[in-house]
């Protein structure tokens, strides 16, 4: 019979969110990345207001003034005036101004990498949860998929597929999504697996309560905590992924603003005009950084608690 | 089987020991000015239902209170020394050898991959010097017992002599006598082939075995005060038997004091000499086992005794208590008890109510019986 | 057998696998339940005692079909349900339902009450639309001693008596005929104790339910139950009226289970009679009599054969060979 009062157990739809928010508090790493993350997010939404409408006009594909110039001047003198806007990180080589650019590209990267994860934790989720749940047959060959999946290694797989299907951005986000969801099918699966010993388990099923009840409505909402971390920390490193994968040369578009399409730019310059690659580089490293520290702050948070 | 009525020199005191829990749903005022001392070779029961704070208060006693918990004020008193203001060197000293606990699970309290007998004999030989009067002293005694004087006993025995006269001894010699001396302990809790309950680990023996087990590492310290907190509570009922049998016999073998923290009040009735009720950080009513059992005070005392159900008697329990354990962190001013008390009145929500002596030996703390 | 029984039991067995060796086979089996007869009349309370490993809580869940039987079979209302699919089953289900012991696990943390109730409600389509189902959740939980605004509630602001009720009125929702409380109060205080088992009882008077009370607890199921039988290592060993148990036990082992509580008067104390040893392991049974190597009047007889089950007097049954005068120590060999 536990007897000293502890933190409250977790219980409640938003019980385990207001804890965490009491944690933040006091976490100062955790806060950090929170800052980032959040603050990245706002960036990508706020994007629209904050650089003209030529720059935010280049995702969608329409002739614009500054950036079919030929390739100009690019010092960060900024003295030079394109349609009147000021350069305050230097342009890149095709005349838009390098802070403009990342700005606009953060969305572009934030929402890839949000497709990838919301889907791989959807595929990991289903998939996973009902090898568990089912056990025997279904459990093997979910099992034995997911790893043939893993063990292919995964960027080579990406950049075979872009190879072969065409650079486009649906290919690129479908690419990293297989490579990803391996990875959500095991975590779901763990996690269901030990969520379906526990006695309110047999107690529904005691009242009668089917399969499909049990581990949608109840086993799935009490577990989705891990995968929602994991997927916050995978936020990061999606992003450097796709983004290697622009560097490297995959891109719809050489001119697409994204930000590792952005730093390949500069890699013939990187003594001449070094800011070409710092700025988008700097950029990518703190946004996964940030997405990372939240993830892992959250994890700290959680997993003592979570496993009571 | 009478209650034994022991000396009344107290080897343990507390005295208006104040805890509480900082918490992230707020402060947890867990016990609230307690008072308690422990008689020199008795058997005191201390009794509650979950919440009430009796394992607070041992593990304040042992100093293994949580780090998010607040001393707010009192005193432990052991053997004269106030284990709340003394050196953290001190009081480990003081745990070594004066204080001993038992817990509830000893599957969680022994090292799974570690033989139990090097549990055991790491107390030991973690401070040798400390338990060479005993290691020698019981050697010794093993020695006489046989009856024999010839030579190589009596030259092991003058050995020891020499070895006790100087204080210490080398590695060799302590894990010798050290293992003798477990082995004697572990007989004394009855358990059989201790020799090969050395060699073995926790997961092979069975739960009566390594509650044994884990009395056995409590003896070994010789301690004043040992504090087995709900310690049958995890067994079955035959298997408890069996302990509560063990500790009515060793009582008589050893000379510490035991507390035996539980919420089964039979087994208090079994082997305990006082026995002390505790109410949400309250101490509510001490007396000896008889009186407390044939004439209980306080209220809540009263209905706990009504509504245990019974195994000699067929009839259905009178009473039971309406409502349920306050919470802590926003408790009932005054008496705790107040709010579900069937006799309060209008002085119960004012104060505390202090314990009261009404007579020798049955204490109270209840505005009914005075303030 | 008879057939004015709810539900009954016959020759029941579960038997776990021990996996083990290179291929990964059975070895030997775990014999949590080794054949159990018995029967539970309509409107009757059956007390199911023994301590951990006994079977007792694997009975009640293979009873319910939340675990498959290896051997024998279970019928409700005179129909075998021991081998009904799940459709075929659904209909049983409704009318049997189960309370489980620990109040803090049972209840899912992110279901509110109203939810919780209403959800067996819908899956047997006890009541028409969501607002008689509300309508009914209230029912409930004023039946059970709770009051109608705790419905928005989720399980962790709740006591654990308060949750053991919570845990009583999801039963009930599905308008059940029989149900099996396993250690319903184990884990609560006394004084809580006693209300929830008041509860129970008044519930079951009002409704007219039928339940099978699993615990180790004797002197709750003294309280509770008309009927009482007491299992050791997967088999029942003696079964009869409640009141014959407890004041002319004829098993062994029931003898010692009853010397070995204590009493809650220290007037009254006495030798706790010690049974020697710990409960052997249901992988390794004991030959013959399971109870013979821990028992003190076992003979060389009791190891050549299970004993069979006798009938000592009018309802009271035992599984020994001998009629032992416990307060002498003589026996006599029992005639069949």
């Amino acid at each position: 019979m536990a007897e000293k009062p502890g933190p409250r157990s977790s219980g409640g739809r938003w019980a385990d969110a207001r804890y965490m928010l009491h944690l933040f508090r006091q976490n100062p790493i955790v806060l950090a990345g929170g800052v980032i993350s959040v603050g990245s997010v706002l960036i990508a939404l706020l994007s629209p207001l904050i650089v003209s409408s030529s720059y935010w006009n280049q995702i969608f594909p329409s002739s614009s003034l500054c950036w079919n110039n030929p390739i100009i001047d690019w010092h960060i003198a900024n003295a030079f005036n394109c349609g009147g806007s000021v350069y305050p990180l230097g342009t890149d080589l095709y005349g838009r101004g390098l802070l403009q650019m990342i700005v606009v590209a953060i969305p572009v990267d934030l929402l890839i990498a949000f497709e990838v994860v919301a889907s791989a934790l959807i595929i990991g989720t289903v998939f996973g949860g009902v090898a568990a749940y089912l056990g025997g047959v279904v459990d093997e060959i979910i099992l034995r998929v997911t790893d043939i999946f893993l063990a292919v290694p995964g960027i080579l797989l990406a950049i075979v597929l872009l190879v072969v299907l065409g650079r486009t951005i649906p290919v690129l986000t479908a690419a990293v999504l297989i490579t990803w969801w391996p990875f959500y099918v095991r975590l779901a699966r763990a996690q269901v697996l030990s969520e379906k010993e526990k006695l309110y388990v047999e107690r529904l099923r005691s009242s009668g309560a089917g399969g499909t009840r049990i581990l949608f409505r109840h086993i799935i909402p009490n577990t989705i905590y891990p995968l929602l971390i994991q997927g916050t920390l995978d936020i990061g490193s999606v992003i450097l992924t796709v983004s290697a994968l622009m560097f490297i040369g995959l891109t719809p578009d050489p001119k697409y603003p994204e930000l590792g399409n952005l730093a390949k730019q500069g890699i013939q310059y990187i003594f001449t005009a070094p800011w070409l690659i710092i700025f988008p580089g700097v950029t990518l490293l703190i946004i996964s950084v940030g997405f990372n520290l939240l993830g892992d702050g959250i994890r700290d948070v959680f997993d003592p608690r979570l496993r009571r | 089987m009478k209650a034994r009525q022991s000396e009344a020199e107290a080897v343990l005191e507390i005295s208006d020991l104040k805890v509480t829990f900082h918490t992230y749903a707020g402060d947890v005022k867990a016990l609230n000015g307690v008072d308690l001392s422990v008689r020199k070779g008795e058997v005191l029961g201390l009794v509650g239902e979950s919440g009430c704070g009796k394992s607070v208060t041992s593990l304040a006693v042992a100093g293994l209170l949580p780090p998010n918990a607040e001393l707010v004020g009192g005193k432990i008193l052991l053997g004269g020394a106030d284990l709340l203001h003394i050196s953290k060197e001190d009081l480990r000293k003081k745990r070594l050898t004066e204080l001993a606990m038992v817990f509830q699970d000893p599957m969680t309290y022994l090292n799974p991959v570690l033989t139990v007998g090097s549990q055991i004999m790491e107390i030991i030989t973690q401070e040798p010097r400390v338990f060479l009067p005993a290691l020698v002293g019981n050697r010794i005694a093993e020695i006489d017992a046989t009856g024999k004087n010839d030579g190589e006993l009596a030259e092991e025995k003058q050995k020891l002599l020499e070895i006790s006269k100087a204080g210490r001894a080398g590695r060799r010699d302590v894990e010798r006598l050290a293992r003798a001396y477990v082995v004697s302990v572990l007989r004394s809790v009855r358990l059989p082939l201790p020799e090969k309950i050395l060699q073995m680990f926790p997961f092979e023996l069975s739960g009566g075995m390594r509650q044994r087990v884990m009395i056995a590492m409590a003896l070994v310290r010789k301690p004043r005060v040992l504090l087995a907190d709900e310690m049958t509570t995890a067994l079955d009922v035959t298997v408890q038997a069996q302990i509560l049998q063990l500790l009515r016999e060793l009582r008589n073998e050893i000379d510490a004091s035991i507390v035996l923290i539980t919420h089964d009040l039979a087994v208090v009735a079994e082997v305990c000499d006082r026995v002390a009720v505790m109410y949400a950080g309250n101490i509510v009513e001490v007396a000896d086992v008889e009186e407390l059992f044939v004439n209980p005070l306080h209220p809540y005392t009263r209905g706990l005794l009504g509504s245990i159900p019974r195994v000699d008697s067929a009839s259905p329990q009178q009473t039971s208590i309406g409502g349920s354990v306050p919470n802590l962190i926003f408790p009932p001013p005054g008496c705790r008890f107040n709010p579900r008390c069937p006799k309060a009145f209008e002085r119960c929500p004012l104060t505390k109510p202090n314990l009261i002596e009404t007579k020798p030996g049955h204490f109270v703390a209840c505005f009914l019986y005075g303030e | 057998m008879n057939s004015s029984y709810l539900m009954e039991t016959k020759n029941l067995t579960k038997w776990f696998p021990q996996r083990g060796g290179l291929l990964n086979r059975a070895q030997t089996y775990l014999k949590a339940v080794d054949g159990v007869t018995v029967g539970v009349g309509k409107g009757e309370t059956l007390g199911l005692v023994g301590e951990s490993g006994c079977g007792k809580t694997t009975l009640g869940r293979t009873v319910m079909r939340l675990t498959e039987a290896t051997g024998g079979g279970v019928s409700f209302e005179g129909t075998d349900i021991s081998k009904l699919n799940r459709r075929e089953l659904k209909p049983f289900r409704r009318k049997m339902q189960m309370v489980f012991q620990d109040p803090y696990a049972s209840l899912d943390p992110r279901q509110n009450v109203l939810s919780a109730l209403t959800e067996p409600m819908r899956i047997h389509h006890v009541v028409g639309s969501g607002r008689e189902a509300k309508e009914f959740s209230r029912e409930l939980l004023e039946k059970v001693g709770l009051s109608p605004d705790h419905l928005s509630r989720f399980p962790h602001e709740f006591s654990g008596g308060q949750r053991q009720r919570i845990a009583v009125a999801i039963a009930l929702a599905a308008k059940p005929s029989f149900i099996v409380l396993d250690e319903p109060t184990s884990s609560l205080d006394v004084s809580v104790q006693a209300q929830v088992l008041r509860l129970l009882q008044s519930l079951k008077v009002e409704l007219g339910l039928t339940y099978l009370f699993i615990s180790h607890n004797l002197a709750v199921v003294r309280q509770m139950c008309d009927r009482t039988a007491v299992m050791y290592l997967g088999r029942i060993v003696e079964y009869a009226p409640t009141r014959q148990i407890f004041e002319n036990p004829k098993h062994p082992y029931t003898v010692a289970l009853l010397s070995s509580v204590p009493i809650p008067d220290p007037r009254k104390r006495s030798e706790l009679a010690v049974l020697k040893g710990d409960v052997p392991s249901a992988v390794n049974i004991p030959s013959g009599c399971r109870f013979r190597t821990r028992c003190r009047y076992a003979t060389e007889r009791c190891a050549l054969a299970p004993p069979p089950l006798v009938e000592v007097e009018e309802g009271h049954w035992v599984e020994c060979l001998y009629d032992i005068d416990f307060i002498q120590g003589s026996k006599v060999e029992l005639r069949i």
